[in-house]
């Protein structure tokens, strides 16, 4: 059926050569101009990626068919794989990678020494490194893995865009090196999970506009007549995250040539959009795409329909509202007018119900299967994470009550929450999606071994008790001593006394954090046995992917 | 499904509610309805806001913002506390206040609170550089000690305190400056060398055999006993240290030594005068005093 087709370059693929030519170009005369050597050093990592990619894109144009791929084969929708793939394995890297930083710098808490008296080794670079590594690295690819199976297996159509799908991957892992490597060599704007300087965030634009419009594409030649609900989440996610990464990164760069910039807000306007940025960033980035996550994978894995459609349109719209609003509350007792505290605080108090009404419609999707936590692991792993999710979003709203806030702020009772939710909630419901996902992708009947998935599982489990409780103790142990008085009205312990004191639970917490990482381990391997020498899908049902249970 | 029993008792359930009909990748979605529950706790939710923005600030408006009806302001709480604390502290520091720094001392009631508002301000202000328990580090003094750069006595400590040292900002500060004999060409190499081995000697250091300490002495004479004194005895009206002690405040090494004559300088404390009153003041006097070499 190829006879008669003249093979001819794609707009796609000459246009993206072409910019990317003019790109290494670009990277090589800031390359020679630049200020910095660290800078050089980013100027010619780009330049090498878009020589590779140009000849990555010119191979592929000469060893392909003349036809592009089909959409349709046989009646059935011919899912693009590929990238996914990638990013399911760039997932489980990243997360190893950042695992094991948030291991050393929870070591570097209990022992300073372990900082090494080097720059690149200091807890102020590997602290970002760990955040972005963990956030950005692993859950932007879980997302991105995710978001593109989802949307093509529910719009039973082939991903939009021929090379934007790949461009959208690879282009965010590029994206991933630069901020992680400019951390290590000092490149930071020094905001708090926005540390990338402007070109880092130009380059992340462009990346995170084709991704909207890879979704948004593929959503419009949809096959069934409505949009899922785990893709509104998914669109809210994208969506929402181009608006924060836009606003709180508006820069002026010193020159073309230096890495420097600054930001266009100042002072307290700066504070309150980094808040909003950083608050909704865990709204949009950690919540609701992982919520997509769940809507998909939750129902797939317990075979079983979604528990309620009309609490998910409810709780997606008044969580998308509430959420935007509650940022301020990061910034309690502090020279923010009170008028924009009062809105923090209420309006994540609100968010409340909107939050728990994900966990409602992800556990009450189990009712008729509770049986299937008992024989499937991974089952139990996203049902754990809905548990974490619906504890960290309780625990979020009462942190954010002034009078709870003004013993919890800057405390590590902070970090205990968070971790309560990047490691119960978001890691778990990735785990679970990851171990769905490989066999799916890769044409298994199920992971290498469900044994490992469990000792993952436990291992993890405990882990994850372990940190957040110590940091639990830690925090309100140093919120207490912070504001104890002597009965003749003095401050009572000097802030030494108080680190002193948070010592033993930072040992406990960084043995917390290693058994996370070893489970991560167990993953990791159960992962690759799974796609080397995993049992295959027997022919007769042989699907693209899973065949489903219905 | 595996367990027959359960699941064909699940689906009666199911069928009773029934689904919306749409079916995606597999994935269906029952019709329940809001859990009345969670339904009614997003409305208490939401009144509670609503009253909050009644009664606290909340609304911003073209100039300013609503104040709410209680009138609560965190700048005004954080005065009325404030004052209370102060309040609670009232009668003491008066006591304080009125007690001549000297006096302090022979009232058990008074050196009590002298001693843990002292010990409360130096934990906030002091402890940074002079460590948690005074016991200080290279460059900054032990305060448990009885070798006194600027004296001991309590007027000498609270003329410290008050005024800093080589604290450029208070005209008042405590200040000195010892040449940098090396960097600034003051002194050849061989000489600073000789210089160190004689310093330690005068410490009661370990010397190198065949350190020429007579020439060393003659360079000390010519050099450093100005401030030092010609048996390196120190003088606190300058702040020089004592070279006889045991005490050395940047290291008793050969190395820190001659560091110490290459660069000189001295260290930097900042005037508290400004910072703290003057009961505060007092008690830190005191507190600093008391802990065990004060003269």
């Amino acid at each position: 059926m190829v006879h008669g087709i003249q093979k001819k370059m794609t707009w796609g693929e000459g246009g993206l050569a072409l910019a990317m030519t003019g790109l290494a170009v670009l990277s090589l005369l800031v390359a020679a101009k630049a200020y910095t050597t660290a800078y050089a050093f980013h100027a010619y990592l780009f330049a090498a990626a878009s020589v590779a990619a140009v000849f990555a894109i010119l191979n592929r144009y000469y060893e392909r068919p003349a036809e592009l791929p089909a959409q349709v084969i046989d009646g059935k929708p011919n899912y693009q794989l590929g990238p996914i793939k990638f990013a399911t394995i760039a997932a489980v890297f990243w997360g190893i990678a950042g695992f094991l930083v948030g291991v050393i710098i929870a070591s570097q808490l209990a022992y300073p020494v372990l900082n090494f008296d080097l720059p690149y080794t200091a807890f102020g670079r590997l602290r970002p490194l760990h955040t972005s590594a963990v956030i950005f690295a692993f859950g932007g690819n879980v997302l991105l893995a995710t978001s593109f199976y989802v949307v093509q297996r529910t719009c039973r159509a082939r991903i939009a865009g021929d090379l934007a799908p790949w461009f959208v991957v690879l282009g965010y892992n590029f994206f991933i090196v630069i901020a992680g490597t400019g951390y290590l060599l000092g490149i930071t704007q020094g905001k708090e999970y926005a540390e990338p300087e402007w070109y880092s965030d130009l380059w992340l634009t462009i990346v995170w506009v084709v991704y909207l419009l890879v979704f948004l594409f593929t959503l419009a030649k949809r096959e069934e007549p409505h949009i899922y609900v785990a893709n509104w989440f998914y669109l809210a996610f994208i969506a929402t995250v181009a608006v924060l990464h836009l606003v709180n990164n508006s820069a002026v760069p010193v020159s073309l040539f230096s890495p420097k910039s600054y930001i266009v807000w100042s002072g307290l306007q700066d504070a309150m959009v980094q808040w909003w940025y950083g608050h909704n960033a865990v709204g949009f980035f950690l919540t609701a795409g992982f919520l997509a996550i769940m809507y998909y994978f939750m129902p797939k894995r317990a075979e079983r329909p979604v528990y309620s459609y009309r609490l998910s349109i409810i709780h997606f719209w008044a969580l998308i509202f509430m959420y935007i609003w509650a940022g301020p509350h990061h910034l309690h007792y502090t020279a923010l007018p009170d008028w924009a505290q009062t809105l923090g605080m209420t309006f994540s108090i609100m968010l409340w119900m909107p939050s728990w009404g994900g966990m409602i419609n992800g556990l009450m999707t189990l009712s008729g299967a509770w049986d299937k936590l008992r024989t499937d692991p991974v089952l139990r792993m996203m049902v754990v994470s809905i548990a974490f999710y619906g504890m960290s979003t309780f625990e979020g709203p009462m942190m954010s009550i002034k009078a709870v806030n003004s013993l919890s702020h800057y405390t590590d009772w902070t970090i205990g929450h968070v971790h309560s939710g990047a490691l119960g909630w978001v890691a778990y419901i990735s785990f679970g999606a990851i171990y769905c996902l490989v066999p799916w992708l890769w044409n298994k009947r199920e992971v290498y071994s469900l044994k490992l998935v469990n000792w993952h599982f436990w291992i993890s489990t405990i882990g994850i008790v372990i940190y957040i409780s110590s940091m639990w103790v830690a925090g309100i142990l140093q919120g207490l001593m912070w504001r104890s008085y002597t009965k003749l009205g003095f401050l009572e312990y000097s802030f030494i006394e108080t680190t002193e004191a948070l010592h033993p639970m930072y040992v406990i917490r960084a043995i917390g954090g290693a058994m996370f990482l070893v489970g991560a381990l167990i993953m990791a391997y159960n992962i690759y046995r799974t796609i080397v020498d995993g049992e295959p899908v027997k022919e007769a049902s042989a699907k693209p992917a899973l065949a489903t249970g219905h | 499904m595996m367990d027959q029993s359960k699941s064909s008792h699940q689906d009666h359930a199911d069928q009773a509610v029934g689904t919306t009909g749409h079916e995606w990748d597999g994935i269906q979605e029952f019709n329940n309805p809001l859990p009345r529950w969670w339904l009614y706790t997003f409305y208490a939710c939401i009144l509670w806001a609503v009253g909050y923005w009644i009664f606290y600030p909340a609304i911003p408006l073209l100039s300013g913002f609503t104040k709410g009806a209680f009138g609560w302001a965190s700048r005004t709480q954080i005065e009325i506390d404030m004052a209370e604390l102060k309040a609670s502290r009232h009668d003491m520091v008066v006591k304080i206040e009125q007690t001549p720094l000297a006096d302090i001392e022979k009232n058990a009631e008074i050196l009590s609170f002298a001693r843990a508002q002292g010990g409360a301000a130096f934990a906030v202000n002091c402890s940074t550089c002079h460590g948690a328990g005074a016991q200080g580090f290279k460059g900054y003094p032990n305060l448990n000690d009885d070798d006194w750069l600027w004296g001991g006595k309590l007027a000498d400590i609270e003329q410290t305190i008050t005024h800093g040292v080589r604290w450029d900002a208070d005209q008042d500060t405590r200040t000195s400056a010892m040449p940098a004999f090396g960097r600034d060409g003051l002194l050849p190499r061989k000489d600073i060398l000789v210089l160190a081995d004689y310093v330690m000697s005068l410490g009661g250091l370990p010397v190198e055999k065949g350190a020429d300490l007579a020439a060393g002495q003659k360079l000390f004479a010519a050099n450093c006993a100005a401030c030092h004194g010609d048996q390196g005895k120190g003088n606190q009206e300058m702040g020089a240290p004592n070279l006889t002690d045991k005490v050395w405040l940047y290291g008793s090494d050969r190395a820190s030594i001659i560091e110490r004559i290459t660069i000189g300088g001295g260290g930097v404390m900042p005037a508290w005068g400004n910072r703290l009153d003057k009961a505060t003041i007092k008690s830190l006097t005191v507190y600093v005093h008391s802990l065990g070499g004060g003269q």
